[in-house]
């Protein structure tokens, strides 16, 4: 069953890679006139001249044509000094999606099902089977697999998940075909054809709900586990996935409400406020919600529950790494130089976050575009989400869960954990107790803590561990062999630090 | 002052920091088994795959530098008393002003014929476990012979490398000298879930060899062969101290030392499963080889050597350990069969492995231990109940309080409670 699982899971990727390739493309007029804004109609129409009505038998080099138009005609706006004009709208995305003649473009529908059905019965039936082993902690050959000890399946998978984040972020339009495929669904959820911000919450979803049933059978004899779980399953289903979704059906300003500043790191960008105060009194509260959510709901949860409470039970970056990084927890760096880096890094990005979004509010309620003088928020805020938002976040958060663990983005970048630490280090009821004299300091906790916390240094001495980024998975807990760690929450003066 | 101490396990560990904590006295710290300090009980999760060898070492390697401790990796094979000084097995020699002698354990053999065969072996060291890996390969079936907690650790290890497995145990039930009857039970059933051949009441007679100096098969006393590639030898362990037999130094079966491990010989002491205590603390037997108590001896001794004259004392007793999936503690005094003046009162759970058992003495009413399988309790709270002698009825009254398992767990105790009641009544 399992390698009928594999085989069904190497055919589907087969195809869905394959399907990169499997479609023409054709730009015609009307194409163009449909898809094109008004005002850059005049612009591109002649710089596309010599590809229309041609065809092409891939995206890449269609797509590329379309990109060097629209930066020949930025640069000449540049040059005329017309900064004012230039495109900034995705038309080598937009343009190739609708100019697809081949057979992903005919039947969407088809290549949606052939390559998630079999991805996902694959997936399950290489998960269900371990069913059949007694409940309780089954790490057996964790550290003689070549997918989960960085050997060769664990650096093919990185360099896959690496490749696949820069496409997404940076090169959507390879990825057209792949786009086209999520057409039918997104007109389904939501009514508007399929982006590639579509494609990847889809993707994020299922990783998380199929992993996450995993989760539930490797870990069924811990209830901490199994609702842990269920909850970042639901959250990232309904929040993160359907009501988004939703709300843009209805034409409401669509929000993923469980994420907050600094996390969400566009909360306080212009267009996103201007678009909120449009709509109204939903839109109004979206804002207050999202304020008081960082400015209240964190301190209060944190100091009562510690920053699990969202980290490892509500979050999306966690929901995804306690369920399809699950696999990977082992590969987190113990070493105490790892720790110094984390914590220099962390803050210096939280420290980052707080000046970029000072910087935009003020250039919102001001008008001027710099502060100082000299630091333009604009520049700031692109790099940013460039640098932390997009390859920090993404590129290096998931793309090298095989390679350094499923907590990289959490532990060393995320501006909110590093906010949510602060308290939990010096004002918060959780700690993770240690019972008296039983550790044998044999190092599970250690080596399963995906925030590289060695945990048995402190276990062995009998210490409670307080520590700014334990997000509470509580599988250090679950592994240890003589149970001598467990997750609570008393007053802080009780703490044995 | 030079303090030299042989072996690097975790009593001459624990004993080499407290004392670099308390002096900047020279320490130098000797091992013929490792470079550096690793946790001997983790070495089956590095065969199971879990860990690699570097999670199992609780410091990183910069840690004995850093803390100016001296490290040797050589054999020590004698000891001049007299001159204070440790010969190597290549021929280099250390003088010591005070000596630590924290050699630990090997497995027993007692002389049964094909006992050195190749593929017949202990778990204790990591060269152990080095022999093993290496003729895992091989291995379809293998024996393990010795119902005791490597034994079943062993057991475990091979079934995780999807090796057939014989468990033989020469008692009536696993483990049965410690374990009370109920509890032993469920794990002899616990083990056959794990599709491990368990077989009781069975004593091997000879290891048989293939006529290259192999294991080929075992005989067992009702005549029976068991073909097999690998016999896990797994009754016991002893003191490590073939070294130091017929020298100057005091022992039996293990290196005699008094309540504050001085041995008979001035400025040199013992710690660890190395010790044979003359005068062994209320409720603890003479050897005693247990990771705390290890520790705790290595954290007296640097106690002692700084002038604090403190004496052996490992308080109330406690262990715990894992069978299979069947976590287990236990605080203060559980036998397996309790002493005349004592009742013993379980709850068990109708279908899980979960079983909690109190004992308590029938005059006093005094509770004088606890066994919990599948439940983890309090160490601190136990401990506490055990030092003020509380009656079984103030422990069942207030026995949630001991409950350590994680949120969101089934809690048990009302039945346990409701359970324990009617069988005092």
């Amino acid at each position: 069953m399992k390698k009928t699982g594999i085989i069904f899971l190497l055919i589907s990727i087969t195809i869905w890679i394959l399907s990169l390739f499997l479609n023409q493309f054709k730009l015609t007029s009307e194409i163009l006139h449909e898809v094109v804004k008004k005002e850059h109609y005049s612009l591109l129409e002649p710089e596309l001249q010599n590809i229309r009505d041609k065809n092409f038998n891939e995206v890449f080099s269609f797509s590329t044509e379309i990109k060097s138009a629209v930066s020949r005609i930025n640069n000449k706006l540049e040059s005329e000094g017309k900064y004012n004009e230039k495109i900034f709208d995705n038309y080598e995305l937009s343009l190739s999606k609708a100019s697809g003649i081949g057979a992903v473009s005919k039947y969407p529908l088809l290549f949606f099902l052939l390559i998630f059905g079999l991805l996902i019965t694959g997936s399950f039936l290489f998960i269900l089977p371990e069913r059949k082993n007694l409940p309780g902690i089954k790490n057996d050959g964790i550290f003689h697999h070549p997918a989960t000890s960085v050997q060769w399946i664990g650096i093919i998978l990185g360099t896959l998940l690496i490749c696949f984040y820069i496409l997404l972020y940076f090169f959507p339009h390879f990825i057209t075909n792949w786009i086209l495929i999520m057409d039918p669904l997104s007109k389904l959820m939501n009514g508007n054809p399929a982006s590639q911000w579509f494609l990847y919450g889809f993707l994020y979803t299922i990783a998380v709900l199929v992993m996450g049933v995993r989760m539930w059978i490797k870990y069924r004899h811990s209830k901490y586990q199994l609702f842990r779980t269920c909850s970042v399953m639901f959250f990232q289903l309904t929040f993160a996935f359907l009501i988004p979704e939703l709300l843009t059906k209805l034409n409401l300003p669509s929000a993923d409400l469980k994420n907050m500043w600094p996390l969400d790191y566009s909360f306080f960008f212009d267009y996103r406020i201007d678009q909120k105060i449009q709509a109204g009194t939903l839109g109004i509260f979206m804002f207050v919600w999202g304020i008081i959510l960082f400015t209240v709901g964190v301190p209060i949860m944190t100091y009562f529950f510690g920053k699990r409470w969202y980290c490892s039970w509500v979050c999306g970056c966690g929901g995804l790494a306690e369920t399809l990084g699950d696999p990977f927890r082992q590969l987190s760096s113990k070493k105490l130089k790892a720790w110094e880096i984390e914590r220099y890094l962390i803050h210096f990005v939280l420290v980052i976050a707080v000046v970029m979004t000072a910087g935009v509010i003020y250039t919102y309620l001001s008008g001027n575009s710099t502060i100082m003088g000299f630091l333009d928020t604009g520049t700031l805020r692109y790099y940013y989400g460039f640098a932390i938002g997009s390859i920090f976040s993404g590129v290096v958060g998931t793309g090298f869960y095989p390679l350094m663990g499923n907590r990289v983005w959490c532990r060393f970048g995320c501006p909110l954990a590093a906010y949510m630490g602060l308290i939990q280090r010096f004002k918060s009821r959780f700690r993770i107790t240690t019972n008296g004299g039983q550790c044998i300091s044999c190092g599970n906790c250690s080596t399963y803590c995906e925030q590289g916390i060695d945990v048995r240094w402190y276990a062995q001495r009998g210490q409670d561990i307080v520590r700014a980024s334990c997000v509470g998975c509580g599988v250090c807990s679950s592994v240890c062999p003589r149970g001598v760690l467990n997750l609570e929450n008393l007053s802080p003066a009780t703490r044995k630090i | 002052m030079h303090i030299a101490i042989i072996g690097n396990g975790i009593s001459g560990v624990t004993a080499a920091r407290y004392l670099r904590k308390k002096t900047n006295d020279r320490i130098t710290l000797i091992s013929s088994e490792s470079d550096h300090f690793f946790s001997r009980t983790a070495l089956m999760y590095i065969y199971m795959g879990h860990m690699k060898y570097e999670h199992t070492k609780p410091y990183e390697d910069w840690f004995w530098e850093k803390n100016k401790l001296g490290l040797i990796r050589n054999e020590v094979i004698s000891i001049d008393f007299e001159n204070k000084k440790l010969k190597f097995k290549n021929s280099e020699s250390l003088s010591y002003d005070k000596l630590i002698l924290a050699t630990g354990s090997k497995p027993n053999k007692f002389g049964w014929k094909g006992q050195n065969l190749n593929g017949v072996q202990g778990l204790y060291s990591y060269q152990d476990l080095e022999k093993l890996e290496e003729i895992t390969p091989k291995i379809k079936t293998g024996v393990i012979v010795g119902g005791g907690l490597i034994g079943i650790e062993l057991a475990e290890m091979l079934k995780s490398r999807g090796k057939n497995v014989i468990f033989l145990v020469r008692e009536n039930s696993f483990w049965d000298n410690i374990l009370p009857e109920a509890e032993s039970k469920m794990i002899n059933n616990h083990i056959k879930k794990h599709h491990i051949d368990l077989r009781l009441n069975t004593e091997f007679e000879e290891i048989i060899d293939d006529g290259n100096g192999n294991v080929k098969e075992i005989k067992i006393k009702n005549g029976e062969i068991l073909p097999c590639e690998f016999v896990g030898l797994t009754v016991g362990v002893s003191p490590n101290i073939e070294f130091l037999k017929n020298t100057k130094l005091d022992t039996d079966i293990g290196i005699l030392v008094d309540k504050y491990f001085q041995t008979n010989i001035t400025d040199v002491f013992a710690i660890g499963d190395c010790v044979q205590h003359r005068e062994p603390p209320a409720g603890r037997r003479n050897l005693e080889q247990i990771w705390y108590t290890g520790k705790i001896m290595g954290q007296t001794i640097a106690e002692i050597l700084t002038g604090n004259k403190t004496s052996y004392n490992p308080g109330n007793f406690f262990n715990s350990a894992k069978f299979l999936d069947i976590e287990y503690q236990t605080y203060g005094q559980v036998p397996a069969n309790p002493p005349e003046n004592i009742n013993s009162i379980f709850w068990k759970h109708q279908i899980e492995d979960k079983l909690v058992r109190i004992n308590f003495e029938i005059t006093s009413l005094k509770v004088t231990g606890v066994n919990t399988f599948g439940i983890r309790m309090r160490h601190d709270v136990w401990d506490k109940w055990l030092s003020e002698e509380l009656t079984i009825n103030q422990v069942l009254n207030s026995l949630t309080r001991a409950n350590f398992d994680p949120e969101f767990f089934k809690k048990h105790e009302t039945e346990i409670v409701e359970e324990l009641r009617s069988q005092i009544s």
